[in-house]
C-alpha cells in the first residue's frame, strides 16, 4: 500500500533555536494520528512544515497526489501548492476565525471553497452549502448570517464544513477543541469521528489534550524539544508509556 | 487462533527512580479456535497486564504474540487496528465513550467500522440490546449516566455486535445480576460454537466452570515465582 504521505527527515529552526527535528513517517488512507507534547515542543510548528505553511530547512514531505502519485510538497511551485490546500488538503485552525472570512455569509464561507475548484452553478453551491451546515449541525436559518454572529462552537463547526466540503483527503488539525467548553468540544469530537469514519479521512492532529486524541486518533506520536521521543499505537502510548517524558506527560493528567 | 511465545513483559517507571518491575517471562501458551481459556490468579499476578499485552495495549519486550498470524508485539499502529476491527475483540471492565452519543450508536459502531450498512449495524445491536434486557426507551439516550450494571451490559452489546474470530474478556459477568448473566454466558456458549477463541478473566467461579474449557494460573509466570 503507498502512504498518503510519506514525511523524511524534516527539520525547520529559527535562528540557533529547533523548532522540529529529525521527523519521518508515514500516513496511510484512513489513519488519524495524533501529535502531542507539552506548549513549544516543536509540533504547531511541524505542522505547519507539513501543509507547507512553513518552509522546512530541510526534507521531504511526499503526498499521493490523484494524478502524479507521490510528489515532494515542499519542492511544488507555489500555485500547485495551493491547488492541493484547495481540494485534496484541508486545515483547521485552533481558532476559527484564521480559516473563516468573517465579513462572508456563513454559506458564502462553505461556497467559496467550491467556487475555487471550479463550480459556478449558484443554485448547487447554496444547496451543497446547506447540506453541509446540517451535516455540522448548523441551522439553514443561519446560513446568510456571518459568523461574526456565531458563538465559538458554531464558528469551529462552520469552519469544518468549509474546508470538508470539497471532499479533501488528508485534513491537518490545530488544536481543533482548544478553547470551546466540555460540552461543545464533546459534540464536536463526535461529528469529528463520524466524519472521519463516513468520508475514510486522513488527518492529522495536534493538541495538547490527550482525551482528545484517546477518542480520534488512531496513532500518536509524543514530542519534546523538537524531537519525536516516542510513537506507536494510541491507547499504547497513553496506557504504557516507555519514554520518561511519555510517561511523565501521561501521569500529569489530572483525574475528573 | 491465539499464540504466544517466550512472551515477556516489564515496566519501567522513569519518574519512579527508574525502578523496573518484573511482571512476567518466558510465557508460551496457544488457543485454538473454539475454546474458552480462563486466566486465573491473585489480584496483581497479570491477568488484565497478558491481556492488554495479546490485545495489543500494552507493550511486549520479548517474544511474539501471533493473533491469527499477526504479530501484535511488533506489528505498525494500522496492522493492530486493522486486526481490532476485523479479528480481536475486546470487552473490559469499564464502558469507555465519547459522551453525548446515543446507546444505539455505541453498539452500531464496530459494525459501522468494517463497512456493514446502517440497516444492518441497527437490526443487530438492537437484537443484542434486547437480549441483554436494555429497555427500548434508553437506546436513543448515552450511557454514561447509565446504573454500572446497565453500562456494562451496553459493553457486552458492544463487544458482541460483530462476530470476531478471537475474543478477549475482562469479568464479563461481574455486577450482573443472575438473569444477564445467563444471557452473557449465553452469549460465550455461542461465540465458543462459530469457533471464536476467548481468553477471559472470570473472578465467579461457576461462570467460569459454564464456559471454559481449561485454566491457566498466570502466577506461574512471575519471575519472581519461577
Amino acid at each position: 500500500m503507498t502512504p498518503l504521505l510519506s514525511v523524511k527527515d524534516i527539520r525547520k529552526t529559527y535562528g540557533s533555536h529547533i523548532g522540529c527535528t529529525d521527523v519521518s513517517f508515514d500516513l496511510y488512507p484512513g489513519e488519524v494520528m495524533g501529535i502531542v507534547g507539552e506548549s513549544g515542543s516543536g509540533k504547531s510548528t511541524l505542522l505547519s512544515c507539513l501543509a507547507g505553511h512553513l518552509e522546512p530547512d530541510q526534507g521531504a514531505v511526499n503526498f499521493d497526489t490523484r494524478d502524479r502519485g507521490l510528489i515532494d510538497t515542499v519542492q511544488m511551485s507555489e500555485p500547485e501548492r495551493r491547488m492541493l490546500s484547495r481540494t485534496d488538503w484541508a486545515f483547521v485552525h485552533q481558532h476559527a476565525r484564521d480559516g473563516l472570512r468573517m465579513g462572508v455569509s456563513a454559506g458564502g464561507n462553505v461556497g467559496e471553497r467550491l467556487m475555487a475548484v471550479g463550480d459556478r452553478h449558484y443554485g448547487d453551491i447554496r444547496s451543497k452549502a446547506v447540506d453541509w451546515l446540517e451535516r455540522v449541525e448548523i441551522s439553514e436559518t443561519r446560513v446568510d448570517d456571518r459568523p461574526s454572529t456565531f458563538s465559538g462552537g458554531m464558528q469551529q463547526r462552520l469552519q469544518i464544513a468549509r474546508n470538508l466540503v470539497t471532499g479533501p483527503r488528508l485534513v491537518f488539525m490545530d488544536e481543533p477543541t482548544g478553547g470551546l467548553d466540555v460540552s461543545v468540544q464533546a459534540r464536536l469530537l463526535d461529528l469529528l469521528r463520524g466524519l472521519v469514519r463516513d468520508m475514510g479521512l486522513s488527518a492529522i492532529i495536534v493538541t495538547h489534550d490527550l482525551a482528545v486524541v484517546r477518542l480520534l486518533a488512531d496513532r500518536l506520536m509524543v514530542m519534546k524539544s523538537g524531537r519525536v521521543v516516542e510513537t506507536g499505537l494510541t491507547d499504547q502510548v497513553l496506557d504504557d508509556p516507555q519514554h520518561e517524558y511519555s510517561q511523565l506527560l501521561v501521569s500529569s493528567v489530572l483525574q475528573v | 487462533m491465539i499464540e504466544l511465545q517466550n512472551v515477556s513483559k516489564t515496566f519501567t517507571l522513569h519518574n519512579q527512580g527508574s525502578a523496573v518491575i518484573n511482571v512476567m517471562s518466558d510465557v508460551s501458551l496457544s488457543i485454538k479456535a473454539g475454546e474458552c481459556v480462563a486466566l486465573t490468579g491473585a489480584s496483581g499476578a497479570g491477568k488484565s497486564t497478558l491481556m492488554r499485552m495479546i490485545y495489543g495495549n500494552y507493550s511486549t519486550q520479548a517474544g511474539k504474540l501471533l493473533v491469527n498470524g499477526v504479530d501484535v508485539a511488533s506489528a505498525e499502529p494500522r496492522e493492530v487496528i486493522t486486526l481490532r476491527r476485523e479479528t480481536l475483540g475486546y470487552v473490559s471492565q469499564f464502558l469507555r465513550v465519547v459522551p453525548r452519543v446515543p446507546t444505539l450508536e455505541v453498539v452500531c459502531e464496530p459494525l459501522l467500522m468494517i463497512g456493514q450498512s446502517r440497516d444492518t449495524a441497527e437490526a443487530r445491536a438492537k437484537e443484542l440490546l434486547t437480549q441483554l434486557n436494555i429497555p427500548e426507551r434508553l437506546w436513543g439516550l448515552s450511557p454514561t449516566t447509565f446504573s454500572g450494571g446497565e453500562q456494562q451490559r451496553v459493553n457486552i452489546a458492544r463487544g458482541f455486535v460483530h462476530t470476531y474470530p478471537a475474543m478477549l474478556l475482562d469479568e464479563p459477568t461481574a455486577s450482573l445480576d443472575a438473569r444477564n448473566r445467563a444471557v452473557v454466558l449465553s452469549l460465550i456458549q455461542e461465540a465458543k460454537a462459530r469457533g471464536a477463541a476467548i481468553v477471559g478473566i472470570f473472578h465467579d467461579e461457576e461462570a467460569r466452570s459454564a464456559v471454559c474449557d481449561r485454566e491457566i494460573d498466570v502466577t506461574t509466570f512471575s519471575p519472581v515465582a519461577a
